[in-house]
Formats: C-alpha cells, sequence, structure tokens
C-alpha cells in the first residue's frame, strides 16, 4: 500500500496533518501500535522539518508485509553539513519554528532512534531527500 | 489519580472531552518544547505546558497524550479544541504555573518519567 502526500513550507496550521492520516491508516492495518508510534513520531518530526526548512515537500509511505518505508523530499535549502545537523541541539529553526515548540536541533535525531535505518541526501540550494525504514517485527 | 482529581487540584477549568474525566492517570511531563515530548515513551499521561497552539495537540496526538493542562491561563484556541476533540483529548485549563501544578502533582503521587 502506497500513500503520498504533498506539503507547503512554512504551513504550521497544517504541519502535523499527514502524519495524523498515516496514523490512522496504521490503526487500520492492525500495525503493533509500538511499532506504528515509532514511525508516526518519526513521520511527525520529518513533516515539521519540510514546513520549518523548505519551500514544499512530498511525503510517500510504502508499507507491505514486513516493512514501512517513508521518504520525505523536499525542495529547499538543503542541508550543508549533514553530520553536524545530525548533531543534537544544532539547529538553523527560525524563531517562528521555536514558537510552535520545535526547533530545538532534536528533531533528526528523534527520527533517526524512531526509525530501523534512516538515509539522508542533500544538495545545497535544492533539497533534501530523508529515507526512513521501520521494520513491523524486530529485525536483526 | 483520575483527570478529575487532578483538574480540582490545580484550580482547572475543563475545556473538552468532560466525558472522558475518570481516565485513570499515573504519570506527567512537563515541557514547552514539543520535540522533547516526544521521546517521552510511556502513554496514558499528563503533559503541562505553556505553549497553547495547534502543535501542542498534534504533538500530543502523536504520543497518545491522554490530557494537556494549559498553565497560567493560556488562550486555548478552537481550532486546538476541535483537533482535541477528534482524539478525545481532555483540554485543562489552570490559573497556576507550570512549577506550581508539577509540584501539586508530584505532592498528590504524580510519577515523573524522566
Amino acid at each position: 500500500m502506497q500513500v503520498r502526500h504533498k506539503i507547503s513550507g512554512g504551513d504550521f496550521a497544517r504541519a502535523g496533518n499527514v502524519a495524523s492520516a498515516v496514523k490512522k491508516i496504521l490503526r487500520q492495518l492492525n500495525i503493533e501500535h509500538s511499532v506504528s508510534k515509532r514511525i508516526v513520531i518519526a513521520l511527525y518530526e520529518g513533516e515539521v522539518n519540510v514546513v520549518a526548512h523548505a519551500y514544499s515537500g512530498v511525503i510517500e509511505v510504502d508499507i507491505d508485509e514486513e516493512k514501512i518505508e517513508t521518504k520525505i523530499t523536499d525542495k529547499g535549502p538543503g542541508i550543508l553539513d549533514i553530520e553536524q545537523a545530525m548533531e543534537e541541539g544544532f539547529s538553523t529553526a527560525t524563531p517562528q519554528v521555536r514558537e510552535m515548540g520545535f526547533g530545538a536541533g532534536m528533531g533528526l535525531a528523534n527520527m533517526k532512534k524512531n526509525s530501523d535505518s534512516m538515509k539522508i541526501s542533500s544538495i545545497p540550494g535544492e533539497g533534501t531527500i530523508v529515507e526512513l525504514v521501520t521494520y513491523l517485527k524486530p529485525h536483526a | 489519580m483520575t483527570i478529575k482529581e487532578i483538574a480540582e487540584i490545580i484550580d482547572g477549568k475543563v475545556i473538552c472531552c468532560e466525558e472522558k474525566l475518570s481516565t485513570y492517570v499515573e504519570y506527567a511531563f512537563s515541557s514547552d518544547l514539543m520535540s522533547d515530548v516526544l521521546t517521552v515513551e510511556k502513554e496514558n499521561l499528563v503533559l503541562i505546558t505553556g505553549l497553547a497552539n495547534l502543535q501542542t495537540i498534534r504533538t500530543s496526538e502523536m504520543s497518545d497524550i491522554t490530557c494537556i493542562i494549559f498553565a497560567r491561563d493560556k488562550k486555548i484556541g478552537e481550532e486546538m479544541v476541535s483537533l482535541a476533540k477528534e482524539n478525545n483529548m481532555i483540554l485543562v485549563e489552570s490559573p497556576h504555573s507550570v512549577f506550581h501544578i508539577s509540584g501539586e502533582l508530584y505532592k498528590a503521587g504524580i510519577k515523573s518519567i524522566y
């Protein structure tokens, strides 16, 4: 099963709508709660990142019997130094993002913690792609 | 402790989902930082916060939080109430500070997460 949603940068009122929709789908599919919660939290952080930093983005969620793959692609400023961006506490968020309760430099670390694998690629000035994989059963 | 008892201790005014006031909670977490709230793995807990916007409700939805207490009478918007209702989340307003509310609930036996 595939789900695809577009998101607009800067649209804070809608930030979280995709994660909320995916949460409902995972519940309908009877995905184990602890697994679905990890995916939804990682997805929500990713969605907030796009809203906070990019001009637009697309979230694709691919669910099969073994795993859930999430791909977040955005058009935006990209990430200059991915290693630095992964450090907890590093943030380039605007005051507006901080007012929403984010921008403390925890987002990417939270996404990594809540997925079994995370891959980030970025071209500065063009955009960023974050790919997450979460297995439905514990994976060796 | 039930949410009803909690609301009484903190002079809280229940804004929505009154029908769920008998829900029992064991833990609370105080934060204005939503990324920090998203790290909490426990469920069926109360969030005490001074941050009143739509993302407070969204974050609580993702974290399966039962009840949000807004400190210092923060204004809860209509959109926030409707999103909370959609997710069966109890919203409570309290005139007291985050520190005061946290202290009262701790004293009453509500447990801390970290």
